[in-house]
């Protein structure tokens, strides 16, 4: 308001000036009694809870603390177990594997749809939100839908059946349940980040477009040459989010594999594994402390790794 | 039909946009149809008929009542209405009392107590809940709900966005209030908070949905099953009847619909946002 016209501008600076030593410093003085009031709740929950925990974790993966057992000091053991223990590689492997599968359809799919629902025609405020319904459900409902979805008698395997496909072992396969998870995480994904992309998207100045039809470039060059570079930087954005999530995965591989990670335990992801050794009366909270240690950095690999490229595509 | 420069779609793009986006729909809302329908499929109706039938011959609600039978599932609804109740309540005033003071107030170590958040908010939470579970039971609040609220009651994220909203109130009407003698809560609660609803509107239903959908925490911390939450019920439900598949979808229904009722009812808030940026775009 008080730029609203050139004229009472010389003015306004003057009670900027004013400000400093008037009423705006004497209410950050006055509040001065009460900030920490302000912020306790918050800190006291992030610091026990969040910070400690943490904390602990990087400390008790030195340890061989179990779970009603204080556990010692026992250097970098744990780590060098991890190295000869199969089912780490496996959990390594899959939630690898998750990352690669998942993060490429996490990219591309959400910008395709959010294209889709860009445009102010009929009925688009009906077909949003319903788009987002799989992000709204639980994941156990999600997996649990799924599972019904991918049964050997469920809907897909009959429609695949119906169209002389055969049935198809979805949920009994090692490769193809942890593909089916994958599909289901991207499901279920897909309006979160359309969301992301619909809001990057209504900031792209529609002239580009416009500019680049006249100049006879086809839909198809116009996504590439407009579109995806205008929305380049939310793209990296939602490649961090979902690699860090999607290394992390837990409950769609839990629900579809069961506890122990289907066939053999093949389709065990890292965090699986750390719920798995880590918890009840035998747990050995050490050992899966040292397991969340290689989850944390591979996580801050891959994100660094995310924000590299795109500085390097940048240069 | 024209868009919003006022140009006519051909036709052939309107077609093909509709036809795109019924497809879409069929494949994000059909399988929650699919199963509302199974849940409806009475005990002699064949559920794995093919080809599929996708509407129950009879439709009945005796499954609904077969899944009371089996699991205490309204108590787990209520269980988990308690806690995602409560994480509303904590995050609402704790995330907006944090974000006020980092925002709004002077002080030594407000910059370290920013730093505290996006720290927190960095944490893997997957990589800590063993410790998390650790800590609980040194609380002596293991299995409890008290338990599986505690953790994200208030999170840094919300604490993070309340801050940002606080940071583009302009500081001339909090200045105005001060000059009439308004102290700091009457400034927050009169002149602040009602600038930010918006943004605490969203922090209320992300609040409602992560509390309401958790999974990995609760199926930590809670091992009694008359405290399970409605989603680790339906995972006991799912790995103790995992053969009637028409009990699991009845499960999974009650579990499913009150939420998207909520969101059906308060989804503007997300939406109006983006809407308004294309409309300005």
């Amino acid at each position: 308001m008080k730029s609203s016209s050139a004229a009472t501008v010389p003015r306004a600076a003057a009670e900027d000036a004013a400000d400093d030593r008037g009423p705006r410093r004497r209410i950050r003085r006055q509040l001065a009694s009460s900030p920490w009031l302000f912020a306790a709740p918050g800190l006291l929950v992030v610091g026990i809870f969040i910070l400690y925990p943490f904390v602990s974790t990087l400390i008790n993966s030195f340890t061989d603390k179990r779970t009603l057992i204080p556990g010692e000091y026992v250097g970098l053991d744990n780590f060098r177990e991890l190295l000869h223990d199969d089912m780490f590689w496996i959990g390594l492997r899959n939630s690898t594997l998750y990352v690669v599968g998942v993060v490429p359809a996490l990219v591309l799919l959400p910008l395709l749809l959010a294209m889709l629902v860009q445009k102010h025609i009929p009925g688009i405020t009906f077909f949003r939100p319903a788009f987002y319904t799989p992000v709204v459900a639980s994941i156990v409902v999600v997996g649990l839908i799924w599972v019904w979805m991918l049964d050997e008698r469920g809907l897909v395997n009959a429609v695949l059946e119906a169209v002389g496909v055969g049935s198809v072992g979805f949920l009994s396969d090692q490769w193809l349940l942890l593909l089916s998870a994958m599909a289901v995480t991207v499901w279920k994904g897909l309006g979160y980040y359309m969301i992301i992309y619909l809001a990057a998207l209504a900031n792209v100045p529609r002239e580009l477009h416009e500019a680049a039809s006249v100049d006879g470039a086809g839909a198809v060059r116009r996504f590439f040459t407009v579109t995806v570079p205008a929305v380049r930087s939310t793209m990296v954005l939602v490649a961090a989010l979902s690699s860090v999530a999607a290394f992390k995965v837990f409950s769609e591989v839990y629900l579809m594999a069961g506890p122990n990670g289907g066939p053999a335990g093949e389709d065990t992801t890292l965090v699986m594994l750390v719920q798995r050794v880590g918890t009840g009366l035998t747990g050995r909270v050490g050992y899966a402390s040292a397991i969340s240690v290689v989850v944390f950095v591979v996580t801050v690999a891959l994100m660094l790794l995310v924000l590299r490229a795109d500085r390097k595509e940048d240069a | 039909m024209t868009d919003e420069n006022g140009r006519r779609m051909p036709v052939w793009e309107i077609v093909l946009r509709y036809a795109l986006l019924l497809g879409v729909l069929a494949l994000m809302i059909g399988p929650f149809l699919w199963q509302l329908s199974t849940s409806l499929k009475g005990p002699h109706e064949n559920i794995f008929s093919s080809p599929p039938k996708f509407l129950p011959g009879s439709p009945t609600l005796h499954n609904y009542e077969r899944v009371a039978d089996t699991i205490p599932v309204w108590d787990y609804a209520l269980n988990s209405l308690k806690v995602a109740a409560a994480n509303v309540v904590t995050n609402c005033v704790g995330a907006t009392l944090a974000g006020y003071a980092l925002a709004r107030l002077r002080y030594r170590g407000r910059r370290a107590a920013t730093v505290v958040f996006v720290l927190a908010m960095l944490v893997p939470v997957e990589g800590i809940i063993i410790a998390q579970f650790t800590t609980m039971r040194e609380l002596g609040l293991n299995n409890t709900l008290i338990g599986v609220l505690l953790p994200g009651c208030v999170s840094a994220l919300n604490v993070l966005l309340m801050r940002n909203a606080f940071l583009n109130l302009p500081y001339e009407i909090e200045e105005a209030a001060f000059v009439d003698g308004a102290n700091v809560w009457q400034r927050f609660l009169r002149i602040a908070l009602p600038a930010v609803k918006g943004t605490l509107a969203v922090v209320a239903i992300f609040a409602f949905m992560g509390a309401w959908d958790d999974f990995l925490w609760p199926l930590i911390v809670l091992s009694d099953p008359d405290r399970f939450t409605l989603t680790i019920g339906l995972n006991y439900l799912h790995g103790t009847f995992a053969n009637d598949e028409r009990l699991v979808a009845a499960g999974t229904v009650i579990a499913v619909l009150p939420l998207i009722v909520l969101f059906a009812c308060l989804q503007r808030y997300f939406f109006r946002g983006v809407g308004e940026g294309a409309v300005k775009g």
